[in-house]
């Protein structure tokens, strides 16, 4: 059996109540996670091949087109928009959209008044059932610290520029609501089914760094 | 009273990186097991969701700033694991475990889909009478701070205390996290969405209609 040594830096907080453990697994990340899943698994705490459903669930099962085929339902169907602002929880629940970080969800709307944006400053919350794993900069300290003193400048970043009089509306995700940002409507999209419409709804426009696609460039 | 996790408004840490949207999640093999592992360990009923921000966050500084996003949940899953009793640090040095956990509830390949559907709601009923109406003017505590366990987790980000704003929406009343990340029990309140307009918050504000949304539960106000 392989015994790691903790890594160097550590050595001077390694005793007292504040004692971090983690401090005890190897240096390489790779290694870390090794002996964490071959320890819980002697454990019987995990089952490894959970962690493969898991994983495959999140890469082939669950990710932004949910969330665009909400948009897209919102855009085409007013019905369905109206309750979805009222109350979208049980309305994304309906389409099979529901469960680990996403139980409680907020639309918030796009308007030519109002741009809104989402960020977690204090870690990355994330609307998982309908947008899938968060995208690195979204984890990102210069998002997290930048996205609520600054987002035009953050939007900047996206190329994104808004017009002079729109306000932005930043939504720090501090509790277990999770907030899906509806973006606005391409023009030119009028009559537009909801699998067409869905095809111009971007991860980045749900989280409120993008806009929709317009049909010019969806062709 | 500042910690490390808590970055909202911190200045120079450059530009944001955007990717392609269809971007590999998980650029090294290890990144998708430590997320996994996290998932599926949590499912392990030893500790909740609270529990687990407080230990990541809880991290050295120098630590929390190295290391990269995966390595942070590693961390803290490590951390937890031995605040919880599930390991030893024995069996962390030693790299084994030192025989099973009795009493684990442990996802199966067939039981993580309904698991994940699941999910964890932290809507509760409670006995807090709702003290705040939509439209109300109210003000952040002026300090950022855990009232019921010395340094310990909080939600209220340190950039918006003590700044007025009004409440916009009311979301029920939900768990509250300074109570729940110390296993004081989920002591539900009310929670709301509270909007302060960006010229409260920060010194250059971009653009005087602009806002910050944050949900704060009803101990981290006061009648403005």
């Amino acid at each position: 059996m392989v015994r790691f040594m903790p890594h160097d830096h550590h050595h001077d907080h390694r005793h007292g109540a504040e004692d971090h453990a983690h401090a005890l697994l190897p240096p390489d990340p790779a290694l870390r996670v090794k002996a964490l899943e071959t320890i819980l698994t002697a454990k019987g705490v995990i089952d490894p091949a959970a962690l493969d459903v898991i994983i495959d669930t999140y890469e082939t099962k669950i990710g932004p087109r949910n969330g665009a085929e909400v948009v897209a339902r919102a855009w085409a169907d007013p019905d369905f928009h109206a309750r979805l602002m009222e109350d979208a929880t049980p309305v994304v629940a309906d389409l099979g959209f529901f469960g680990r970080q996403g139980e409680h969800i907020v639309a918030v709307e796009n308007t030519a008044e109002v741009h809104n944006m989402v960020v977690c400053t204090l870690c990355s919350c994330y609307p998982w059932p309908l947008l899938g794993i968060p995208p690195a900069w979204y984890k990102s300290d210069a998002y997290r610290s930048r996205a609520v003193r600054e987002p035009r400048k953050v939007l900047a970043d996206f190329g994104v520029t808004l017009p002079e009089g729109k306000a932005v509306r930043v939504w720090d995700s501090t509790a277990e609501i999770r907030y899906l940002v509806i973006p606005e409507r391409p023009a030119g999209t009028e009559g537009w089914d909801v699998e067409r419409l869905a095809a111009l709804v971007t991860r980045d426009s749900m989280i409120g760094t993008g806009l929709a696609r317009v049909p010019e460039d969806a062709a | 009273m500042t910690k490390v996790h808590d970055m909202g408004g911190r200045f120079f840490d450059g530009p944001v990186l955007p990717e392609p949207e269809d971007a590999d999640h998980y650029p090294e093999a290890w990144q998708a097991r430590a997320m996994a592992l996290t998932v599926a360990a949590g499912a392990c009923g030893k500790w909740n969701i609270d529990m687990s921000r407080k230990a990541r966050e809880s991290v050295v500084p120098k630590d929390y700033m190295a290391f990269t996003y995966y390595e942070k949940w590693l961390a803290g899953l490590a951390d937890i694991a031995v605040e919880t009793g599930v390991v030893t640090r024995a069996e962390l040095a030693a790299g084994a475990s030192d025989g099973p956990l009795e009493g684990a509830r442990r996802l199966t390949p067939d039981t993580v889909p309904g698991a994940l559907a699941k999910g964890a709601p932290a809507d509760r009923p409670s006995t807090v009478p709702v003290r705040f109406a939509v439209g109300e003017r109210v003000k952040a505590l002026r300090l950022a701070g855990n009232r019921l366990v010395p340094g310990g987790h909080t939600r209220l980000p340190d950039y918006a205390a003590g700044a007025t704003g009004r409440i916009l929406r009311l979301h029920g009343s939900h768990v509250l996290p300074d109570s729940n990340a110390h296993g004081l029990g989920e002591a539900p309140e009310p929670l709301y969405a509270v909007a302060f307009p960006a010229a409260e918050l920060w010194v250059n504000p971009e653009h005087p209609g602009d806002e910050v949304i944050i949900d704060m539960w009803q101990s981290y106000l006061e009648p403005a």
